[in-house]
């Protein structure tokens, strides 16, 4: 047990230190929620990739820093940024999963033609998984691609497209072999949004924001060379995608960030005169959550020195995404509680302007319901605890469509 | 950084758990619980041959010189197994002597401590938490006064007491009247100590003595919350088992999501404990700043999993989690204990939010 750092380490943090006191009023805001990046975020994101604070064990052939893998390194490059509370640089759909699922299984012309741009936050993506009739059991996806002279062609809807509205391009799974079964029949192809015969529509969410859309395929075109691994295996690389899409969801840093927040939050309001700190119940919900918080941020440490030392961790990852998710709700839910009746009023500023704080904690508070249904719902994590973390039998296999109803 | 048990901890744990394993089988355990004093004189002696008894002892008292972290290892593997024995006592009397005594007294106590040949139970007048009667007063060298449920009791040599302004003094137990009772858990008894103007040795070494207290107070706190851990590890690890092999309505039962999610919901719970009782128990060792706060709530919320993960598991064995059979109970029960002693978790978060300075506005 040695929570102190290696030379090394703290070299680093002494650079890091020096980057964000000679660079730090540069840095966009933090937060603000999911937007195109404007100008200044992107000549930001572009400085942090040149010191290696983004993209740092990414090869420099393929755009990034070329720092041989050390996860202390990214977890004190992260632990500098959030305590100067200046801007760790873009997390989206394309930095946070296509790059490391390309990293991971991509062709070598396909690394570098995407993984530079989009670490450089230049390129924006979009992943197209989730189906109206395909959510948890993504593996049913009915999106379908045929390939005819040369190309991919697209028919069908996807859904929860997150960021469509304003990205380039999309990681699609959909289904390009119908005579096998459903996993073995699926295909992960690259395409852009500007092709011919794609249509997205925003999707109002109970944020009262349009944080998803929903994306029309007719007779979609995409280059048969863009495709990820092979055809029909597209649910072995989907799965690589969600692995670290889990991972980005339950964050220690963001629970911290928060129950900090609502400490403050705490201390500074009142309720019939007495500060809320002072009124034993609230104090007490505090207390439980901040003890959570404790142990959520410890088992963060046993999973990163695991990492660092090559292990994998199990079951101990698989819950990170439910327990997490829970307990930003909980964070969430006792601020709301605390601002009570006053923190009622809800005018959400959409993308270009920042939203009050009563505003923004609410919708933390509804966007954290989102969190615990997208990226594998809670129900279905809860699955993967249980059978490949416990071992537990898998639910038997329904025979025939009639048996549930549907025949 | 490296948040990791040391190679020599896991083989610690290892042949500590391997000797539980091997003596201390479920009849075994349960002919131990019909006495319920907590203690078993073959149990102590092999436990002492591996050298858990010195195990905070420093080296020159013939003792291994190891730290709260290492005594955390040792309580969860004890939770583990149920196993009955003064644990927590020896560890905080431990700490007493090197916080808050002389060097002479502690030539005096250290070494029988890490000889196995004194058995201490330490408790505290108005200072953990506890309910029940603890008026003590300390005269010169004599003590008077009444502790009741005091944990560790059940066949000690000694008895370390700490008054509410933090002052320590140690008596002989022949000196005090016990009166040892079961408690709902078999595995470790409480006892009611009577002091009547009792010869005692007055412990003032410490420069600051209630924060000595307070020291001695955590590491407690850690012990139980680690032997929770134990208990619950076990409590968890034997319903997995059971739900993979009970059969119902011709399927295994833990391939029905309602049984599933119970388990998996148990991990998600517990699995972040272990870290945050291995941090606590290296804050007490290594980063002072931390060492109240984590113990705190460590206790707390081990407290609080403890009791939803052997509600959960018993309920998950159906009818055969209820019955005296399975043996399960012992470690429900274990788990009951370990929340209410040396302060509940609503008596523990209240402290860290005096720490913190939030009940200043109350």
């Amino acid at each position: 047990m040695d929570l102190s750092l290696s030379e090394q380490h703290r070299a680093l943090q002494s650079q890091v230190r020096a980057f964000i006191r000679d660079h730090g009023h540069k840095s966009p805001k933090v937060g603000g929620g999911r937007k195109r990046p404007d100008q200044k975020t992107l000549d930001w994101q572009k400085l942090l990739v040149e010191h290696g604070y983004v993209g740092r064990t990414i090869p420099r052939d393929y755009g990034g820093f070329g720092a041989p893998l050390d996860v202390m390194e990214s977890a004190v490059i992260a632990a500098e940024f959030a305590h100067a509370n200046v801007y760790a640089g873009l997390t989206n759909q394309g930095i946070s999963m296509l790059v490391p699922t390309l990293l991971e299984v991509g062709t070598e012309a396909q690394k570098r033609q995407w993984i530079g741009p989009t670490i450089r936050g230049e390129v924006i993506w979009c992943q197209g998984y989730s189906e109206p009739g395909s959510g948890s059991d993504l593996a049913n996806a009915q999106t379908k691609a045929v390939l005819q002279d040369g190309n991919w062609i697209v028919n069908g809807q996807k859904i929860w497209t997150s960021s469509a509205h304003y990205a380039d391009w999309m990681f699609l799974l959909c289904r390009t072999e119908p005579d096998k079964p459903k996993h073995e029949g699926l295909s992960y192809l690259l395409l852009s949004m500007r092709s011919p015969g794609l249509e997205v529509r925003p999707l109002k969410t109970m944020t009262g924001r349009s944080e998803f859309n929903e994306t029309f395929f007719t007779d979609v075109k995409v280059p048969a060379d863009q495709i990820v691994v092979g055809r029909g295996k597209g649910w072995y690389v989907a799965n690589v995608t969600l692995k670290h899409e889990r991972l980005m969801i339950g964050d220690a840093g963001k629970m911290t960030h928060r129950l900090e927040q609502l400490i403050h939050l705490l201390q500074n309001t009142e309720i019939d005169g007495r500060k809320l700190i002072g009124v034993a119940e609230y104090r007490d919900r505090l207390l439980k959550l901040q003890g959570e918080v404790l142990a959520w941020k410890a088992h963060n440490l046993r999973l990163l020195t695991e990492a660092a030392q090559g292990i994998d961790s199990g079951v101990k990852r698989m819950i990170v995404k439910y327990g997490g998710t829970m307990l930003g709700f909980r964070l969430a839910s006792l601020a709301v509680d605390a601002l009570g009746a006053a923190g009622l009023p809800y005018e959400p500023q959409g993308e270009d302007a920042e939203d009050d704080d009563a505003t923004t904690w609410n919708i933390d508070y509804i966007y954290d319901v989102g969190l615990m249904i997208g990226g594998g719902s809670n129900n279905i994590q809860k699955n993967i605890i249980g059978e490949r973390g416990l071992d537990l039998p898998r639910e038997p296999k329904v025979q025939n469509a009639a048996a549930i109803g549907r025949g | 950084m490296e948040f990791a048990l040391s190679q020599e901890q896991r083989l610690f744990d290892d042949s500590l758990r391997n000797y539980l394993a091997d003596r201390l089988p479920m009849e075994r355990l349960r002919a131990l619980a019909e006495t319920g004093n907590g203690f078993d004189p073959e149990l102590w002696q092999g436990l002492n041959e591996l050298g858990l008894h010195g195990l905070l002892v420093p080296e020159r008292f013939g003792g291994a010189g190891l730290g709260v972290l290492d005594a955390a290892v040792a309580a969860e593997a004890l939770g583990n197994a149920a196993a009955p024995l003064p644990f927590a006592g020896t560890v905080m009397a431990t700490l007493a002597f090197m916080l808050c005594a002389t060097e002479v007294q502690q030539d005096d106590y250290l070494p029988s401590i890490a000889a196995g040949e004194s058995r201490f139970t330490v408790g505290f007048a108005g200072l953990a938490g506890q309910t029940g009667a603890a008026n003590l007063t300390l005269d010169g060298d004599r003590l008077s006064g009444r502790l009741t449920a005091v944990m560790d009791a059940g066949a000690p040599t000694n008895v370390i007491v700490f008054l509410r302004d933090g002052t320590a003094a140690v008596t002989d137990a022949a000196a005090a009247t016990l009166t040892v009772h079961r408690s709902v858990d078999r595995t470790r008894p409480l006892t009611d100590i009577v002091f009547d103007n009792a010869p005692a040795k007055r412990l003032d070494a410490a420069n600051d003595k209630l924060a000595a207290a307070r020291r001695v107070l955590d590491a407690g706190r850690i012990v139980l919350a680690a032997d929770t851990l134990g208990a619950a590890q076990r409590m968890l690890d034997r319903a997995v088992a059971y739900a993979k092999e009970r059969v119902q309505f011709g399927r295994i039962i833990g391939s029905f999501q309602g049984v599933k999610y119970m388990l998996a919901d148990c991990v998600t719970m517990l699995e972040p404990c272990r870290g945050l009782v291995w941090y606590a128990a290296h804050a007490q060792d290594a980063m002072p700043d931390e060492a109240r706060l984590t113990a705190l709530h460590a206790k707390a919320h081990l407290g609080d999993v403890g009791r939803d993960v052997a509600r959960i598991t018993t309920e998950a064995h159906g009818g055969m989690g209820f019955t005296d059979l399975l043996g399960l109970h012992y470690w429900f029960k274990r788990i009951s204990f370990n929340r209410q002693v040396l302060g509940g978790p609503e008596r523990c978060r209240e402290e860290a939010a005096d720490l913190q300075g939030w009940t200043l506005h109350a």
